[in-house]
């Protein structure tokens, strides 16, 4: 024969599982646990009973109503839970719309490859120094070994100004400028415009070079090979082959074209490297003493280095540009391309 | 400069052309490109015309019989008007390729079979020459494949020899300089003197000794009229990028190529009296041979006879005395000329010829006498004649004391920075001169002649290494001393000026530092700036005297490219002219322009055009890197470019440091465009100055906020407004914000309503709701008083 109170826990627990809200829920503790409750009524009964039989009765019906309240506890954080889900179901949104606000604007390329320069040299104690655009003969030319009616006058296609002044063609009288300044040791690098008559797919008359420069009492052509081969690799990120060519510019004796592995064919040759493998990158050299003698600079105490480069030329080749007008028209869809 | 691998091989053993063209590359003469003188063809071979006769049915055909084993006779039908019986000829045999995917057939011509075809230059590939078939060397084998007779697998080298190498212009500088470099020899050219068979002279006076201190010159008489060059000579000037022209000029140009020495002959009987070398009179006039007339200056050196200038000395020869088709009697001249009496001269006058651009490097002074008797010879071969004997004038100067040139082991090892051993360096120093001595630090060297670059110490250091090669010298990184560097803070670096922009989304354009006169006068009429002499086009003629110039056109190029939102910013100098003639300063700059909506187009966010104030949040952001802002003005002002009543001039203090406005509406209008554009303008150098931060305490006490609704003339900049509520804030004022800009119902026409937020703290207390009253109060009072504001909604 079933207990009846073993029935209503039973009851009591199936109507707890059957509330599907908060209300219902409450209405189900009222209806057992209330004043007027079926578990209340059951204690009330109690006084019907012998005293030997009224603890162990009791007992059974705190324990029936304390397994009713627990399951109303376990039902409520359920539902609550559930409703607390269904307000945040409500509230989704798609992840996917763009987000809003303010475009990103971009740094120009040869700024950027500009500052990879720029730090990289710095870090090896080179000080970064600038010099006017509109230069005198003396800083541009003179100063730097190449008098008037030298041949090399001709590799530089000048811009003029009526009283004689001109655009610098190099960042060169910035070496003359910043050993005048200081007194060696001394490295620096000048990156800046500079300015040549001549326009088509590899030249603009303006662009961009750095010139560097070490001078100490034994600065060496071995230590400026060492210099530019760690700066390639450096710049470019990974083991590049270099080499030094023999060449020729009035400030410095002895002179080289720094060539180096393609960095598109891995030197095996392509259209960009002309087949050869190699791409030249920069001119350099140990400094005329007629040059440190123009700065006054003593040349048998002091020696140096010097290279000047292409910043264009190096943005191009990092960033595989093959048009270099691309830098100077400044079109947006250019530009964003370089976050 | 174009040189031929078979040529170069006459003076010394090669490495194979691939090879050649590096190891030249690495001694300093860049080999820019390696080239074929001949496209490929096959099937040709040299054959004889046995019988040249009329072709039945078409006149101007020849029926050949040719041979190429002389045995057997083949038939060819042939149209060109040189063909004749004993020449020998290229033939393409049945089945030959030739250039342009032409295939030799069996073919026949007007009825008649022809076995073959006969080979004119161009057909071949070896030229444009049309006017007949070639005329090959009586001495070639018959049947030898033409290729092989002809060397025509022999590739042309361009070689590049830097400005102070004059000595590597020829063949034969080119080969000593390899042989140097690969075999530790020196070089020298021979001469091979051809004797005299006349008498012939012609007189010579050097007048400007130290210009022409050398000047070599012969007489052939009776040269053959209406001669040709032979084949050799017309192809191998051919293969070096040289027009045959007549023998006398091809044999000048073949001797100079060869070893380098500028020659220039002369029809003799168009010469007066006798040559003066000498400096050109004030004005004096020339036609040179090319036809143009010249106005000397002093500076420039002549040849000149007894009726005037007759050639531009070491450049270029005169009309007037020009060997020509009627020239029986020729003046050769073999001069060396100093380099400095040439150097840009010929740049001056715009001329660039093979002549100057030796002359001016330096040519050696031990040429000419060897060049004019190697002329001498071709000549006689080719025109015959009658040779006068040699003449050399030499002026005193050319008595020159030999210059000799140490180097010290201790500065070699110095400055390269490597160990060469001795051996090496006397190796290579006697490689590149006859005279060569040790000493105790070292060796003496004496400059060889035709080295006009070896005149220090480091010259022959460069040598040395050059030849050695560059790849033998070491790596090593410099021992340089510690030294800290700088970082400073009183003035905000460009590259923080650059990320900034960037992040307020801006992109960085760089535009030209000359800009076009026209738009730039149109910006700024009142403004003087300096122009080139020799823009590269007229529209890029002036430097900029402000970066808006430049910045403006990017922005309407790029709308005309579709673009609709344009933020560019640019850092840059701007060119200023002072005052003073010749005073420029070059400023550095930031500039910006903007157009466009204020946002980029997205969703949810409504379109609205950009305005000052969008720009001027961005101009204040980075002018707040300075870290302090306290002396900050922004100044109604007006400039003639930017539209009035919209315009702000920027003050740090009292120093004007920039501007920021609107394009005037009419320029916007003329340079087509049709949206607003803000444009601002920073000097770096005043703007951005800043002093090291000093933390303010922060304070512990809560702050209270009052809002007031201040009515206010719309005359009343906020500037005003805020230096008054300051004020009358006995200290406690902590910020103050401006939260609304109202004009509408319920504010009197002519009045604004101005919405702040004055945010009041106090360092040692919390301040009380009366303390705030207070302060309102007071504020009221004193906006009642100075501007005659109310307070809206009380």
């Amino acid at each position: 024969m079933a207990d009846p109170l073993n029935a209503l826990v039973e009851q009591a627990l199936a109507d707890v599982n059957a509330s599907a809200s908060l209300a219902a829920l409450d209405e189900v503790r009222v209806r057992y646990l209330g004043k007027k409750g079926l578990l209340t009524e059951q204690l009330k009964s109690l006084g019907k009973l012998s005293a030997a039989e009224r603890p162990a009765a009791g007992q059974r019906i705190n324990d029936a109503k304390a397994s009713i309240q627990a399951s109303l506890e376990m039902h409520r954080i359920r539902l609550e839970q559930a409703e607390l889900e269904k307000a945040l179901a409500k509230g989704a949104i798609d992840v996917t719309l763009p987000g809003r606000g303010q475009e990103p604007g971009s740094l120009h390329p040869v700024t950027r490859t500009r500052l990879r320069i720029e730090r990289i040299f710095a870090q090896a104690g080179f000080q970064v120094a600038s010099g006017p655009e509109v230069e005198d003969d003396f800083h541009n030319f003179e100063a730097l070994n190449i008098p008037k009616n030298h041949p090399a006058r001709a590799m530089h296609d000048t811009f003029y100004f009526a009283d004689g002044r001109l655009l610098r063609t190099h960042t060169s009288p910035v070496q003359i400028r910043s050993m005048r300044a200081q007194t060696p040791p001394l490295a620096v690098i000048a990156p800046g415009r500079v300015y040549r008559v001549d326009s088509d797919m590899t030249h603009s008359p303006m662009f961009h070079q750095v010139e560097g420069m070490a001078v100490g009492e034994n600065i060496s052509f071995a230590n400026l090979k060492a210099m530019l081969h760690t700066f390639v690799e450096r710049f470019f990120e990974r083991r590049l082959g270099m080499r030094l060519r023999p060449s020729y510019f009035p400030f410095t004796e002895p002179s080289a074209e720094c060539d180096i592995e393609c960095v598109f064919c891995s030197g095996k040759g392509c259209r960009v490297c002309k087949q050869t493998g190699w791409l030249e990158i920069l001119g350099c050299g140990m400094i005329h003493p007629n040059v440190l003698r123009a700065a006054r600079i003593d040349p048998e105490r002091w020696q140096g280095y010097a290279f000047g480069m292409g910043i264009d030329r190096l943005a191009m080749l990092r960033y595989g540009v093959d048009d270099l007008r691309l830098f100077f028209e400044n079109d947006l869809q250019f530009l964003k391309q370089f976050p | 400069m174009k040189i031929t691998y078979s040529w170069l091989k006459e003076y010394v053993p090669l490495a194979p052309p691939a090879t050649l063209a590096q190891q030249l590359t690495l001694a300093g003469l860049e080999v820019e490109s390696v080239s074929p003188v001949a496209p490929p063809f096959s099937g040709v071979v040299v054959g004889e015309v046995i019988e040249s006769g009329r072709h039945p049915d078409a006149e101007k055909l020849s029926l050949c019989q040719v041979t190429t084993d002389g045995e057997n006779r083949l038939a060819i039908v042939c149209g060109a008007k040189n063909v004749r019986a004993g020449l020998k000829v290229a033939v393409a045999m049945v089945g030959a390729s030739l250039p342009g995917d032409v295939i030799i057939k069996r073919a026949k011509l007007r009825g008649v079979e022809s076995n073959g075809m006969l080979c004119s230059a161009r057909e071949l590939g070896l030229g444009s020459e049309h006017d007949g078939i070639m005329e090959l060397p009586a001495f070639l084998k018959l049947g030898e494949n033409l290729r092989t007779a002809l060397d025509l697998d022999d590739v042309a080298l361009e070689v590049n020899a830097t400005p102070n190498r004059g000595d590597c212009m020829s063949v034969f500088g080119i080969a000593r300089d390899y042989a140097a470099a690969q075999e530790r020899r020196y070089l020298t050219a021979h001469a091979f003197p051809v004797a005299a068979s006349g008498t012939a002279r012609f007189p010579v006076v050097l007048d400007a000794p130290a210009a022409c201190p050398i000047f070599a010159s012969r007489v052939i008489r009776g040269v053959k009229q209406g001669a040709a060059s032979p084949e050799w000579l017309r192809e191998r000037l051919r293969r070096v990028g040289i027009n045959s022209i007549s023998p006398i000029v091809d044999v000048t140009n073949y001797v100079m190529m060869d070893l380098g020495q500028p020659m220039h002959a002369y029809d003799l009987a168009r010469l007066t009296d006798g040559i003066h070398v000498r400096q050109a009179r004030a004005d004096e006039r020339i036609t040179l041979l090319d036809d143009k007339e010249y106005t000397l200056d002093p500076d420039c050196l002549v040849i000149a006879d007894a009726r005037g200038a007759v050639g531009l000395a070491g450049i270029m020869g005169g009309r007037d005395t020009a060997i020509g088709e009627s020239t029986r009697d020729v003046l050769l001249e073999s001069a060396h000329f100093a380099p400095d009496a040439i150097a840009g001269r010929a740049r001056r006058f715009g001329l660039f010829t093979d002549a100057g651009q030796r002359n001016e490097r330096g040519v050696d002074p031990t040429l000419p006498p060897i060049a004019i008797e190697r002329a001498t010879a071709l000549l006689l071969d080719i025109v015959g004649g009658e040779a006068g004997p040699v003449q050399v004038t030499r002026a005193d100067a050319a008595a020159d004391a030999p210059t000799w040139v140490t180097l010290r082991r201790t500065r070699l090892e110095k400055l390269l920075g490597a160990t060469v051993p001795d051996d090496e360096v006397q190796g290579v120093l006697c490689a590149v001169s006859d005279k060569v001595e040790s000493t105790p630090a070292g060796w003496r060297v004496r400059r060889p002649p035709h080295r006009f670059d070896i005149a220090i110490e480091e010259d022959l250091i460069e040598e040395v290494a050059r030849l050695r090669g560059f790849d033998r010298i070491g790596e090593s990184h410099a021992v340089a001393p510690q030294v800290a560097g700088e970082s400073t803070e009183s003035h905000v670096s460009n590259d923080r000026l650059l990320n900034a922009m960037v992040d307020r989304g801006y992109r960085e354009a760089i535009t030209y530092a000359f800009v076009d006169p026209v738009l730039q006068q149109q910006l700024f009429p009142e403004t003087p700036s300096l122009r080139l002499a020799n823009p590269i086009s007229a529209d890029l003629a002036d430097m900029r005297v402000s970066l808006w110039v430049g910045l403006l056109q990017v922005c309407r190029e790029n709308l005309r490219r579709q673009q609709t939102r344009v933020r560019l910013f640019e850092i840059g100098k701007k060119f200023q002219v002072g005052e003073h003639a010749g005073e420029l300063r070059e400023i550095e700059t930031l500039a910006g322009i903007a157009t466009g909506s204020r946002w980029p187009e997205q969703w949810g966010s409504p379109r609205e055009a950009l305005d000052f104030y969008d720009v001027k949040a961005d101009v204040e952001s980075v002018l707040a890197l300075t870290g302090d802002v306290s002396a900050l003005r922004f100044e109604a002002d007006t400039l003639s470019c930017l539209r009035p009543g919209r315009t702000a001039r920027i003050y740090q203090g009292s120093t004007a440091v920039g501007w920021l406005g609107e394009l005037h509406p009419q320029i916007s209008k003329a340079v087509n465009m049709s949206n607003a554009a803000i444009l601002f303008e920073l000097d770096i150098e005043l703007a951005f100055a800043a002093n090291p931060l000093q933390f303010k305490r922060i304070s512990k006490f809560p702050s209270v906020r009052r809002d007031l609704a201040i009515v206010v003339d719309e005359n009343v900049p906020l500037a005003v407004l805020q230096e008054n509520v300051s004020v009358s804030a006995s200290g406690l004022l902590h910020e103050l914000r401006v939260f609304d800009v109202y004009r509408g119902p319920g504010v009197e026409s002519g009045r604004k309503s101005i919405a702040l937020g004055l945010i009041l703290q106090d360092s040692s207390r919390t301040l009380t709701d009366v303390d705030a009253d207070t302060v309102v109060t007071a504020v009221v009072a004193r906006l009642r008083d100075e501007l005659s504001a109310t307070i809206r909604d009380q």
